[in-house]
């Protein structure tokens, strides 16, 4: 049978950002895939380099929309490591808070996304409704819907009052009866089962061998989460539990992330109930001591890393953020390869990419050699002059202008 | 769910009756939580010109300037609204406190030039 090569993309179906994937088809089923990213890159880091640590803050938070305040946590919780401050309890809870709220939400929208890939667009105007009681509460507790601004370097910046936590606890209430319908969709609709199973299988080894953190990992048997193994912000003391599931495909993804969100609302009660008094925040000093922090928190996208330098100024010297969606983006291709073209959608939005949050550096492989490369911005532009001057003889040195 | 297809009744005599999720806005005006970070509002009398907001913006959005004539201080506070990314740091950062957040946002507009625009007290 002859094969086929189908570009998706940059524009593609599956997610509203810029990503590149290119299937070779034998029939309908897809033989390799290959998936290229570099569309999107916004130079974050460098922005950061050239700005204070709290003009960082919001620059750090605006790498990603869905899970910005897991950005904007490991950034402050990793510059407060450096200054050696200690932050109060209560902030850390409300930190917490936050960050559970943000999974519901993020979860949230990615069902509806993943239930928009496979038709079922009922289910996707369901859960978007709901998410948007998340968001309110959000909206008015931190400020904004996305972005929130609620960290800050030393604490938080706003602090519940007993109207919000009134909201909050009714909003477990609904949440509690709406997840049970979503558990028992998930779980027990034949029609789901039959489209989602055996989709973009990945085996718990080759989870490892890639690398795939958060729900990805999870749904293939591999019990990893950040909130347990390396507990961050009020996480030693509001107990996560890990959702581990092996259907090893996308239907066991959906089932994590359900699975998850009522792990959350249990997480949420359990704060709301506890949460300590106190201050919410403590001064941090401009200048940060020079020393070199690397920190990870988990996303609801999965774990969220930073590495940190700093020279003893008021700017850092160096960030180098690795956000959730590129340690999953190696495995896609791995799990496109064997299934339908029909399927690529939804297995590539079942890892939740975030594009813009994944698109840093230059890293060549040589796959015949084996051969790494990290290549600066001159040899980048020199290679791709020699590229295309090889490949497609564009050659601007025979070009005479007048 | 759509195994008993009758369960569908009670869902559907249920909405019958609701409102719509939807509102009609700009016909109806939109519902903004009060605590949402809007425009900011701006007291003249209370600043002392510190610019501490200026120095933390990080968008540099804002700018704190000095019309008064004679060394006289009135200052006057810029800001770009193309460039704002409504953090509402310099807020947090005012040790006068002139500057406060509100919950305004219809902000758009079809004229560039209008979006540099001279904060005032409300």
């Amino acid at each position: 049978m002859g094969r086929v090569v189908v570009p998706i993309g940059t524009q593609h179906p599956a997610l509203k950002e810029p990503a590149s994937f290119i299937l070779t088809l034998e029939g309908e089923k897809v033989v390799s895939a290959k998936a290229k990213l570099g569309y999107n890159h916004r130079g974050i880091e460098k922005a950061c380099e050239n700005r204070s640590y709290i003009q960082s803050l919001y620059i750090v938070e605006r790498v990603c929309g869905i899970c910005s305040h897991a950005h904007s946590t490991v950034y402050c919780e990793a510059v407060e490591e450096l200054a050696g401050i200690e932050i109060p309890k209560r902030a850390k809870y409300l930190r917490t808070v936050v960050c559970e709220l943000e999974r519901l939400h993020s979860h949230l929208l990615w069902l509806g996304v993943a239930a928009h890939e496979i038709g079922f667009d009922t289910f996707f105007m369901y859960v978007w409704r709901d998410r948007e009681k998340v968001m309110d509460i959000l909206e008015n507790f931190c400020g904004n819907r996305v972005n929130y601004g609620i960290n800050t370097l030393g604490g938080v910046r706003r602090d519940l009052t007993p109207e919000i936590i009134e909201d909050i606890k009714n909003l477990c209430k609904l949440m509690d009866e709406r997840l049970k319908i979503y558990t028992d969709l998930a779980m027990g609709d034949a029609t789901l089962a039959a489209r989602l199973a055996k989709v973009g299988r990945l085996s718990k080894e080759t989870a490892i061998q890639y690398g795939a953190v958060g729900p990805v990992a999870r749904a293939s048997g591999v019990a990893i989460d950040v909130r347990v193994n390396d507990p961050f912000a009020a996480y030693d003391e509001v107990k996560a539990n890990i959702v581990v599931d092996d259907n090893c495909d996308v239907f066991g993804r959906v089932l994590v992330r359900v699975l998850e969100m009522v792990d959350s609302v249990r997480m949420l009660r359990f704060m709301m109930d506890n949460i300590p008094d106190g201050t919410i925040s403590v001064k941090v000093p401009r200048k940060i001591p020079a020393g070199e922090v690397a920190h990870r928190v988990e996303a609801p996208r999965g774990e969220d890393a930073y590495f940190l330098a700093s020279n003893g100024t008021e700017k850092p010297e160096r960030i180098r953020m690795r956000a959730p969606t590129e340690a999953n983006w190696h495995a896609i291709a791995h799990m496109l390869e064997g299934d339908y073209l029909a399927d690529s959608p939804i297995i590539i939005a079942a890892i939740d990419p975030c594009y813009s949050c994944t698109d840093r550096a230059i890293q060549i492989n040589d796959l015949n050699t084996g051969k790494q490369d990290i290549l600066n911005w001159q040899q980048l532009k020199q290679y791709s002059i020699n590229w295309h001057r090889e490949n497609n003889g564009i050659d601007f040195a025979k070009l005479k202008i007048k | 769910m759509r195994r008993y297809p009758g369960k569908i009744i009670k869902e559907a005599m249920g909405n019958l009756n609701s409102k719509a999720a939807t509102n009609l806005y700009p016909a109806a005006p939109s519902i903004v939580t009060k605590g949402y970070r809007g425009k900011l509002n701006y007291n003249s009398k209370a600043c002392t010109g510190c610019k501490l907001c200026v120095r933390d913006c990080p968008a540099k959005a804002i700018e704190i300037v000095n019309v008064g004539a004679d060394g006289e201080k009135i200052f006057e506070c810029h800001l770009d609204l193309g460039h704002c990314i409504f953090c509402g740091q310099c807020a947090d950062v005012c040790p006068k406190k002139c500057l406060k957040v509100t919950n305004e946002f219809e902000l758009a507009t079809t004229d560039k030039s209008t979006l540099n625009i001279n904060l005032k007290e409300v």
